[in-house]
């Protein structure tokens, strides 16, 4: 009797368990398959347009929607060169905040600085667009530009990195707007892994005489060294894949930039401005899913990168 | 980011499912005509019964829509091919009219007080002009200070119907932009910047000194914008008014143009303003379901005869009254129900 109670109440268990197994093993595969499903659709979606120019189509800076020629080389320059631009403004000042955060600041003040990074990192992509649009593009358009065309547009050699019409939008503004994007995300990171060195191996390095900052060049730094860089990769991410706030105030333009301030585009906002006004089944259509493709795999390779140095117990 | 926009894609179609019942129609595409077809939409509601649903895709986005059938009439500021609206099976007619105007910003010039020619604007916008005191534009503004400032010209980077008639106009008074640019929703731009939208464009010139830019008419008017004087055909130079639209309007070849594509770009007249074009609607001819279909035709005729002071308040050009019928004749003889009749 007693038998029977235990098998009855057990059995409903085990399927129970089973289902739920099954369950979620779905949803495991089904984020694999979307992954995998988005991929396949992309490239066959892409695939007329990689038939059509071969490899030249990564390489040509032709976009030419009146001729149907099109090429990749502007929209993943403009890509590489807005995120490399913004981790280069971005990463300084992130470390400044996490070493603060870490070592200096006091403990009171730790948590709202912290929250309010956290916060940067919630605003959404269209507002960053906004304020950019409507309060850095006319500053940059009516102080910073013109000063810097008038003082250092003359100079021989470097003048014509520094001409062209003051738009007040262009790479340069981009990269900004996205340092201001990717810095929450690199600056709690850091802050992250720089909590994680065990107190003992800053305390001997103080006890041997070491200042503040000898402590953060030879001991955190070099123990946490390998997952920074996992933080600056997870930034560049982001960087990589912004839309919006980039559309905004790049200035659009499918030419390779030759100033620092010219105008010019990204992958994902080539595709956001010119999807709507694609005929189906065109080479434009063709093309921007060959772009999308394209950013799919760059970005990929960026996250995997920074997944491989971040997983726990990865150390330099 | 193309995973947004599909999923925006996908929950547009919900939408437009959602709002398939009774008396309802929907029809997606330019955005150009967007103002226009809401304010008849709510016009007509009361009065008729028929609620519109319009999505402003942009003109390519609604011939992709109607080509698929997922909504009732498609919008394009662009006529579609005439190879397409055969294999399509679609009927294409005109509704209202628009123009493009040109705006500036130059400190110390005022409204309609700069003049170009369609040449020198091409000029400009190929990069050829680069400086506002260029002799070739003091030449013809004699009286008007012209600052020693770059010219910095602005143009729509998503694809747009306003581009199509802009870069139509450039097309037609300059060989060398034909040649080497052409006209298209989106085209290889030889110079300046982009920006998104009627909007971005008048907020991009109205930052950049020394800005120049081209918006449709409405937007222009609504905003106050700069505007400027520019050379027609006739060599008069014209001021955006509506005066001057309607008798471009009026001097095109309505009666020769072949699914009512008339080209009203660069036409003769003193008094025409060059840059003027017409918006589109494209209708099955072989409607699954003959109902809705009626109701889009009954809709269109509605507007047709209650909605031109509507359609001037909001500074677009009426259909003149010869072309809507027409635009009747043709409803009647081409779209055929499942039935084999006339749905209208």
């Amino acid at each position: 009797m007693s038998q029977a109670i235990a098998a009855s109440a057990k059995r409903p268990t085990a399927f129970g368990d089973a289902l739920f197994a099954g369950l979620v093993k779905a949803a495991g595969i089904f984020v694999l398959l979307l992954l995998g499903g988005i991929i396949v659709v992309l490239f066959i979606g892409g695939l007329p347009a990689f038939r059509q120019f071969g490899f030249s189509f990564l390489t040509s800076a032709d976009w030419d929607p009146v001729q149907e020629v099109y090429g990749a080389a502007v929209p993943i320059f403009g890509t590489l060169v807005t995120a490399v631009l913004a981790l280069a403004m971005a990463v300084p000042l992130a470390f400044g905040i996490a070493f603060y955060l870490t070592e200096l600041a006091p403990l009171w003040f730790r948590r709202p600085v912290g929250t309010a990074i956290e916060l940067l990192a919630a605003v959404p992509s269209i507002i960053y667009g906004m304020w950019g649009f409507f309060v850095i593009v006319p500053i940059m358009a009516e102080y910073v530009q013109p000063f810097i065309i008038d003082n250092l547009g003359e100079l021989p050699l470097i003048g014509d990195f520094f001409q062209g019409p003051p738009f007040g939008t262009g790479i340069f503004t981009a990269a900004m707007i996205l340092s201001v994007m990717i810095i929450p995300f690199i600056a709690a990171t850091m802050r992250d892994v720089f909590s994680t060195v065990p107190a003992v191996f800053k305390e001997s390095a103080y006890g041997l005489g070491c200042t503040t900052w000898e402590v953060m060049r030879s001991v955190v730094i070099p123990y946490t060294r390998v997952s920074v860089v996992g933080g600056i990769m997870l930034g560049l991410g982001r960087a990589l894949g912004e839309t919006m706030a980039v559309t905004f105030v790049i200035g659009n333009t499918n030419r390779i930039a030759t100033t620092i301030f010219g105008p010019g585009n990204t992958i994902a906002s080539i595709v956001a401005l010119e999807f709507p006004e694609s005929q189906s089944g065109s080479l434009k259509l063709s093309s921007l899913l060959a772009l999308g493709f394209i950013l799919f795999v760059i970005s990929f390779i960026v996250l995997a990168i920074s997944r491989m140095l971040l997983k726990p117990g990865a150390k330099s | 980011m193309i995973t947004k926009t599909v999923i925006s894609a996908l929950a547009l179609g919900l939408a437009v499912n959602a709002a398939a019942q009774a008396q309802q129609i929907t029809g997606a595409g330019a955005t150009f005509p967007a103002p226009v077809y809401t304010k008849w939409g709510e016009a007509a509601k009361a009065a008729i019964g028929i609620e519109l649903n319009y999505q402003a895709i942009g003109s390519g986005g609604g011939q992709n829509q109607i080509l698929q059938r997922t909504v009732d009439f498609g919008a394009s500021d662009a006529p579609m091919s005439a190879e397409k609206l055969e294999t399509g099976k679609l009927l294409q007619f005109p509704t209202v009219m628009g123009a493009v105007v040109i705006i500036v910003n130059l400190p110390g010039v005022e409204m309609n007080q700069l003049k170009i020619s369609g040449e020198m604007l091409a000029d400009i916008y190929a990069g050829n002009i680069k400086k506002w005191n260029d002799p070739k534009i003091v030449e013809m503004n004699r009286g008007v200070t012209l600052p020693n400032l770059p010219i910095a010209p602005v143009y729509r980077a998503d694809g747009s119907g306003t581009s199509f008639v802009y870069t139509s106009y450039l097309s037609s008074v300059s060989p060398e932009w034909k040649e080497k640019v052409g006209a298209a929703t989106s085209v290889k731009w030889p110079a300046g910047a982009g920006a998104k939208g009627n909007d971005g464009i008048s907020a991009t010139v109205r930052n950049t000194k020394g800005g120049i830019g081209y918006v449709e008419n409405a937007f222009a008017t609504q905003n106050k914008l700069t505007t400027i004087q520019i050379r027609n055909k006739s060599g008069v130079f014209v001021k955006p008014t509506m005066e001057a639209f309607s008798a471009a309007a009026s001097a095109g070849d309505w009666a020769g143009a072949k699914n009512f594509a008339v080209n009203l770009i660069d036409r003769d007249g003193e008094k025409s303003w060059p840059i003027v074009s017409t918006t589109f609607i494209e209708l099955p001819k072989d409607p699954k379901d003959a109902e809705r279909s009626a109701n889009v035709i009954k809709f269109f005729d509605w507007s047709y005869k209650n909605g031109a002071a509507m359609a001037t308040g909001l500074e677009y050009i009426p259909l003149p009254a010869a072309i809507q019928d027409v635009v009747r004749s043709a409803w009647h003889t081409q779209i055929m129900g499942p039935d084999g009749k006339p749905v209208y």
